[in-house]
């Protein structure tokens, strides 16, 4: 290079980089006052965005390296940081957004596919948004949570199609009809199936000892279950998905119900890839695979081609586990979820959960994403709508995943059917995840969807669970409330219960999908 | 229907729906039975499936669907063909079938081995894995259908394409180890090229693969009854995965 001087140079390999290093999506403003050069930020970021410059003796930043998880500002002591968003200087274009500008240089520097994590944050219709919830006024009065008893206790399982009751006229009488195994939650809420790999042990820990305090479940994902939580079976559903990790005799018989895990919400079609840089020893263990070897699931299962293939694998689970638990098949929402839904329970699922496009993934093509699948609300009321038509409702219980953000969300869905939700994203961000989307990278700053020691530990585990279990009984709080005040003392009043529901600036085929009014009417 | 002589219980299948079947035989188990003959069986599904421990179950007829799916421990040999999905998940027995596998053969086994006297369907051994010292292992007398091996991660696949009732067929179908990333697949002779997955070739075998395979094929013969050395009269090749990250460089970060 030529003898510019220092400043120049600097000005000059700046211009000579390529597109994407100059247009990139965070910038990191460092107020030069506050600094005090401690470095705090250099360590937290596992991006290594920030830097000790040995020549000039301070701590630098380059922009280019922040995905924005905003770890940095979130512990800087002295509040010298902010990340903010890079506006775009293009020509402002409402066809081509940034987003795919952006995409287009990176794929053209590598051929690769792109890569995506958490749930699309595509501007797709949500529809909870567009649903309002009913109140009583005057006649049916509104009940008081606090001052009265006001049950959320919900049973997962298929029920049968009458009781018998034995009654000889002197004792009370008694039920004759065997009930098939249920999953009793104490509120409709439970922790999504997130893989321990995936998110690492403290978070599994975690969601496991909230869902035992709040004596609901959580789903322990594909990756099967470390054998040290095997203790919080009760709580526990188990996944069994097509690559078939940890899956053992022990696993199926651990926990509270078996789940087939046939698709998924953010990547219908897609199977799942931990890299092999998320196996460590412990992984490897419960997985029961090679260290740092991938861990591939494929789409489909290969046992199962047809419904009454998925028929042969629930009861060959039943069989695994003498018929002690129920088993639920778990779907993503599709175009033709509801006639899919309606197979899967006469193939003797007892429990079907419906997963919306908006739900998280750990990793995921950014083109299934964003454009396979629907959303959980039309999925969810055409389920419940064709499981009623055919008069298999009550065959099985269905749970609502993909996207609930809010007891409110919760309520909804369970009004236009669901007997309970899962929640995974919601209980990342209870954990302090701040939608980065950078979960493939194995590198979450705040210590979430990494099983590196030095983030991991990021998370306590008696923390963790302590504010998992503040989140789902302020939920359960609000849900009485909202019932209360629709005069309904009883989750079991509002399941499928639509009159409850008005939609606001919905098409009449949007109001006819889900199943209720126009507001004002 | 069930008689019990020294130790082995003798159980009819006739007639018997799988349900009852198999709740027979956990009863069984519960009281402390580890060996057990079934005859007749005709399509019964999902015997064994689930069972822990040293049990031994010899099979006369046909056994349906998910035979030993999840099993850890049993032995079991059967008299007879099977239906698919032998060994669906299993984590460690052995199973000898004197007669012909199905498709699925030994999805996801993590460990014990398969022996199959004669052909096999599509689908055989997909996502086998091994961990630590379970290392387990397929083997196939005759011929297989499409995707042998397909997503292999870990054990052996041993295809000996010798007793089958294909005569026309080629030694296994489209695709022979799609995707796998662990594990090795040996062929007693050739496999055509257009045959194998993307991106894999097979290989002669090495002495130390030459000692493995011995090693299984002796037991194979000894289980089956068959001539060990009529078996290594022929050359075998090997399959192994070009990757153990087959998939690792294809993505870029949005
Ligand atoms: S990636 Fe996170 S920690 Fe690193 S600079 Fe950006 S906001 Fe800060
Ligand atoms: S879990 Fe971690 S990596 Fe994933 S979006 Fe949240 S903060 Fe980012």
């Amino acid at each position: 290079m030529p003898q510019f001087p220092n400043i120049l140079c600097e000005v000059l390999t700046v211009l000579f980089q390529p597109i994407n290093k100059n247009y990139h999506e965070f910038i990191i403003e460092r107020d030069k006052d506050r600094c005090i050069n401690c470095q705090v930020c250099v360590r937290q970021c596992s991006y290594e965005a920030h830097y000790w410059d040995d020549n000039r003796q301070k701590v630098m930043h380059d922009n280019s390296k922040c995905i924005g998880c905003h770890r940095c500002e979130a512990l800087c002591p002295t509040a010298a940081l902010t990340i903010r968003r890079t506006p775009s200087e293009f020509r402002p274009n409402a066809n081509w957004r940034p987003v795919f500008l952006q995409n287009i240089y990176k794929q053209a520097d590598t051929g690769g596919v792109l890569l995506a994590g958490m749930g699309s944050p595509v501007d797709i219709p949500v529809y909870w948004d567009r649903l309002l919830l009913d109140a009583s006024q005057v006649t049916n009065p509104s009940i008081d949570p606090l001052r009265e008893p006001m049950e959320l206790r919900t049973y997962l399982g298929t029920k049968p199609d009458r009781l018998k009751l034995l009654e000889n006229g002197q004792e009370p009488p008694s039920l004759q009809t065997e009930i098939a195994p249920q999953i009793k939650l104490d509120t409709p809420i439970m922790f999504a199936a997130m893989s321990f790999g995936a998110i690492n042990f403290n978070l599994h820990r975690a969601m496991a000892r909230a869902a035992t305090e709040l004596k609901t479940a959580y789903n322990t994902g594909e990756g099967g279950l470390h054998r040290s939580l095997f203790k919080y079976g009760k709580h526990t559903i188990v996944q069994v998905a097509s690559g078939r990790f940890g899956v053992h005799r022990d696993y199926l018989n651990a926990g509270c119900g078996i789940e087939i895990k046939i698709g998924q919400g953010a990547k219908p079609g897609i199977g799942g890839h931990l890299p092999g840089e998320k196996i460590n020893d412990k992984v490897s263990e419960t997985r029961m695979i090679p260290i740092g070897s991938d861990a591939i699931s494929p789409a489909p299962h290969h046992d199962i081609y047809s419904i009454e293939d998925l028929l042969q694998l629930i009861f060959a689970l039943k069989e695994a586990s003498e018929y002690r638990v129920p088993v639920s098949v778990k779907i993503a929402a599709v175009h033709n979820v509801a006639a899919i839904a309606s197979g899967v329970v006469r193939a003797g699922a007892d429990i079907i959960t419906v997963d919306g496009m908006r739900g998280g993934t750990g990793a995921a093509p950014a083109m299934i994403r964003d454009n396979v699948g629907i959303p959980i609300e039309l999925a969810l009321a055409a389920v419940d709508q064709r499981l009623r038509d055919e008069g298999i409702r009550h065959k099985a219980s269905v749970v609502a995943a993909g996207g609930i953000r809010c007891a409110a969300d919760v309520v909804k869905a369970i009004a236009l059917g669901a007997d309970a939700v899962y929640i995974g994203t919601a209980t990342l961000l209870a954990v302090g995840c701040t939608l980065c989307g950078r979960c493939y990278t194995g590198k979450c700053p705040w210590g979430i969807a990494t099983n590196d020691p030095r983030l991991s530990k990021r998370q306590n585990p008696d923390v963790a669970s302590r504010k998992l279990v503040n989140l789902v009984n302020a939920w359960s709080h609000e849900i009485q409330e909202m019932l209360g005040g629709m005069g309904l003392n009883s989750i079991e009043s509002l399941r499928g219960n639509r009159d409850k529901l008005r939609g606001i600036g919905l098409s009449d085929t949007e109001l006819d999908i889900l199943g209720v009014k126009h507001a004002g009417r | 229907m069930s008689t019990t002589t020294t130790s082995t219980a003798v159980l009819d299948a006739t007639g018997q729906y799988y349900k009852e079947f198999n709740e027979q035989i956990r009863e069984l188990v519960r009281q402390g039975v580890t060996e057990f003959r079934l005859d007749n069986v005709n399509g019964q599904r999902y015997i064994a499936t689930g069972l822990e421990g040293d049990f031994i179950f010899e099979i006369n007829g046909l056994p349906g669907q998910d035979l030993a799916a999840f099993t850890r421990g049993a032995r079991i040999r059967v008299n007879g063909n099977v239906q698919d999905g032998v060994g669906n998940t299993m984590d460690d027995g052995k199973i000898v079938v004197d007669g012909m596998g199905g498709d699925v053969v030994g999805y996801a086994m993590r460990g014990g081995a398969i022996y199959i006297r004669t052909d096999v369907g599509y689908r055989v051994g997909i996502h086998m894995k091994s961990y630590l010292d379970r290392r387990p292992t397929i083997v196939i007398g005759g011929k297989a259908g499409d995707f042998l091996g397909e997503y292999m991660a870990g054990g052996i696949i041993l295809l000996l394409g010798m007793f089958s009732d294909k005569s026309d067929a080629p030694i296994t179908g489209r695709g022979l180890g799609t995707g796998m990333h662990g594990g090795v697949i040996y062929v007693r002779g050739n496999v055509p090229e257009h045959q194998l997955g993307p991106g894999l070739r097979s290989r002669p075998v090495t002495p130390e693969d030459m000692q493995v395979i011995e090693g299984i094929v002796r037991d194979y013969a000894t289980e089956l009854n068959l001539d060990a050395e009529e078996i290594f009269s022929e050359s075998f090749t090997k399959i192994r995965p070009f990757s153990h990250r087959p998939y690792g460089n294809m993505y870029v970060p949005t």
